[in-house]
C-alpha cells in the first residue's frame, strides 16, 4: 500500500447560503482546495453526500462535480454513510491512491440543506435512522440523541450543565473560526434556557442546518514532495466500523460501539495509542455525542466525558483539545461535508496555521465522523512529517 | 409512506410478530433472515406479549413531517419481558410524569396518516400498565 499525503484543503464560510447551489458549493470548495495544493491535477473524484436527493432533488453528483469542475470525463463516485459520508469520501480517496489506481484524488463532501423547509430537512435527516422501526413512530434525530442522553445521565450521573459545557467550549473555539456558521460565544445559562427540542436536548445542544462543502486533495508522498510547500501531512491510520441501524437494538443505550471499534482500528493501523494523539475533531452533532465519543475513543473512562468537559480537559488549552474548529455545533453541520471539513481543520492545525485557535505542538490528529445515531463511524489519524 | 411498504410490515405492526432463532433462541423483532448472534437461518414465528418497562425516552417537541399535530409526544425504548428492546410512542399519560423503569403495555393505535395517499397507518404504541 502506498503512503498517502494530503496536499490541499479547501472550504468556505458555511451558513444559509441561499445564493449558492449544491454544484456551486462543490466547485468552490474544490477550487479552494486545488489553489491550496498548488496543482490542478485531478485523476479521480469521490463525493460524500448524505441525501442530495431529499435535500435538493438532485442525485448523480458523480457526474455534476467533474462536469462543473472542468474535469470532464474524470472518473467520480458518490459514497454515502449518512452523516459519515464525508469521512467515507476521504477513506475512498485514500484507497484509490494507496492502491495505485489513481495518483491524485479529490475528495469532496457537500450538503445543501436549506433548499427545503425545516420539516422536510428534519425528515431527510431522520432517514439516517431506521425508517421502518424508528422513523415510523415519529422519532427525530434530536430525539434519538435525547434518549441516549437520558440513558447516559441515568447510568453515569451526567448532568445538564455538563452537556451545556460542550456547547460553550465549541462555540468559544468556533468564535475564532472565520468559516463557522455560528461564530458567537454562548454561556451555560443560554444553552440551558434555550428552546427544548427533545427533552433533555435543547436547541443550543444541537448542531445546525447548514449549507456547505469541503474538499481535500490526496496523493502519494512522492508526488506531494515534488509539489507542496506545506509541511507534509499524511494519513497514517483509518478505522471504519458499523453498528445496528436502530438504537434499541444496541448492546446498551449509553455507549457508541462503532466509534470504539473504528478508533481501535485506526490507532492499530497507525501503530499508536490514544495517548499519542495531540487533539481531535469529533462528531458533536449533539452535545451528548461529544461526551459519548470521548468515552468511546478511550480519551476518558466511561462516564467521565461530562466531568472532564466541565474541568476543561478538552478545551484548547486542555490536556486533550477536542473540536478546535468549533465542531459541528458552531462551525455548522452540512452532513456530507462534515467528515471532510474535520480533515481540513486537522491539516490546518498540523500546518500550524490556525491562528488564535492553534493548538501548540500539534503533530498527530484524530478525526471522528459518525453516521446516524452511531450506526457507522469513520476515524482518520493524520500526522505531520 | 406508500401502501405496500406499510402493508408488508402489518404482521409486526399489528401483532408484534417476531422470530425466535431455532438454534440459539435469539428473538428478532423485527424478524430477520439471519440470526445476528449465531448465524442460523431458521426461525420459529412467535408473538410478543407487548409488556415491558421503559429503558429511556424523550418528549418530541419539534416533529418531522406528518407528526406536527401530535407534539408534544413521548417516544421511548421499551425493554420487553422477552428480553429484547423496541422503540415506540408512549401515550395515554402526561409525558412529563414518565420515569425510566415504568411498566408499559402495548396497544393497537393509529400512528399516522400518509399525506399523499391518505392511507391511515396503524401499529403499536405503549401506555402505562395499570393492570387492565
Amino acid at each position: 500500500m502506498r503512503e498517502v499525503a494530503i496536499i490541499g484543503i479547501g472550504m468556505m464560510k458555511w451558513g444559509e447560503l441561499w445564493e449558492k447551489s449544491i454544484r456551486d458549493l462543490c466547485v468552490e470548495a474544490a477550487l479552494n482546495c486545488l489553489k491550496d495544493a498548488g496543482t490542478d491535477r485531478v485523476d479521480s473524484i469521490t463525493v460524500g453526500t448524505m441525501s442530495s436527493g431529499l435535500f435538493t432533488g438532485q442525485e448523480h453528483l458523480a457526474s455534476i462535480v467533474p462536469d462543473y469542475l472542468g474535469t470532464k470525463n474524470a472518473p467520480a463516485m458518490r459514497v454515502e454513510s449518512a452523516c459519515a459520508s464525508g469521512g467515507l469520501a476521504v477513506k475512498s480517496g485514500f484507497m484509490e491512491v494507496a492502491s495505485g489506481l489513481s495518483d491524485f484524488v479529490l475528495a469532496v463532501g457537500v450538503e445543501k440543506m436549506t433548499d427545503v423547509s425545516g420539516g422536510e430537512a428534519t425528515y431527510a435527516l431522520a432517514t439516517a435512522a431506521d425508517q421502518e422501526w424508528e422513523g415510523f413512530h415519529g422519532v427525530t434525530f434530536p430525539g434519538l440523541y435525547a434518549m441516549m442522553a437520558l440513558a447516559h445521565m441515568e447510568k453515569y450521573g451526567t448532568t445538564r450543565e455538563q452537556l451545556a459545557d460542550v456547547a460553550v467550549k465549541n462555540h468559544f473555539n468556533g468564535s475564532m473560526n472565520s468559516h463557522a456558521q455560528f461564530p458567537m460565544k454562548v454561556t451555560r445559562e443560554q444553552v440551558m434556557n434555550s428552546v427544548m427540542v427533545a427533552d433533555p436536548i435543547r436547541i443550543l445542544d444541537c448542531s445546525p442546518i447548514t449549507d456547505g462543502a469541503a474538499a481535500v486533495l490526496l496523493t502519494t508522498v512522492e508526488e506531494a514532495q515534488k509539489i507542496t510547500n506545506h509541511p507534509l501531512t499524511v494519513i497514517s491510520g483509518i478505522g471504519h466500523a458499523t453498528d445496528t441501524i436502530a438504537l434499541s437494538q444496541r448492546s446498551d443505550l449509553y455507549s457508541l460501539k462503532a466509534v470504539e471499534i473504528a478508533t481501535e482500528r485506526a490507532l492499530k493501523m497507525a501503530g499508536k495509542t490514544i495517548e499519542n494523539i495531540d487533539f481531535a475533531e469529533v462528531h458533536d452533532c449533539f452535545t451528548i455525542a461529544e461526551i459519548m465519543v470521548m468515552e468511546a475513543m478511550g480519551v476518558v473512562k466511561p462516564g467521565q466525558g461530562g466531568p472532564a468537559t466541565s474541568d476543561g480537559f478538552s478545551s484548547l488549552e486542555g490536556s486533550f483539545p477536542i473540536n478546535p474548529s468549533g465542531g459541528l455545533k458552531s462551525k455548522g453541520h452540512p452532513v456530507g461535508a462534515t467528515g471532510v471539513a474535520q480533515i481540513v481543520e486537522a491539516v490546518n492545525q498540523l500546518r500550524g496555521l490556525s491562528e488564535n485557535r492553534q493548538i501548540k505542538n500539534a503533530k498527530t490528529a484524530l478525526t471522528q465522523n459518525m453516521g446516524g445515531s452511531g450506526g457507522s463511524s469513520v476515524v482518520h489519524i493524520l500526522e505531520v512529517k | 409512506m406508500q401502501v405496500p411498504r406499510f402493508w408488508r410490515e402489518i404482521p409486526k405492526r399489528y401483532r408484534l410478530e417476531a422470530g425466535k432463532c431455532s438454534k440459539c433462541g435469539y428473538i428478532a423483532f423485527p424478524q430477520r433472515l439471519i440470526c445476528p448472534e449465531c448465524g442460523a437461518k431458521e426461525f420459529d414465528k412467535m408473538n410478543l406479549a407487548g409488556k415491558g418497562k421503559l429503558a429511556t425516552y424523550t418528549i418530541i417537541r419539534v416533529a418531522p413531517e406528518g407528526f406536527g399535530d401530535q407534539v408534544p409526544y413521548a417516544v421511548g425504548v421499551i425493554e420487553l419481558d422477552e428480553g429484547i428492546r423496541t422503540m415506540a410512542q408512549i401515550t395515554d399519560c402526561d409525558p412529563e410524569t414518565l420515569k425510566i423503569g415504568d411498566r408499559l403495555v402495548s396497544k393497537f393505535r393509529r400512528i399516522n396518516e400518509e399525506g399523499k395517499t391518505g392511507a391511515i397507518m396503524y401499529g403499536y404504541k405503549f401506555v402505562p400498565d395499570v393492570g387492565i
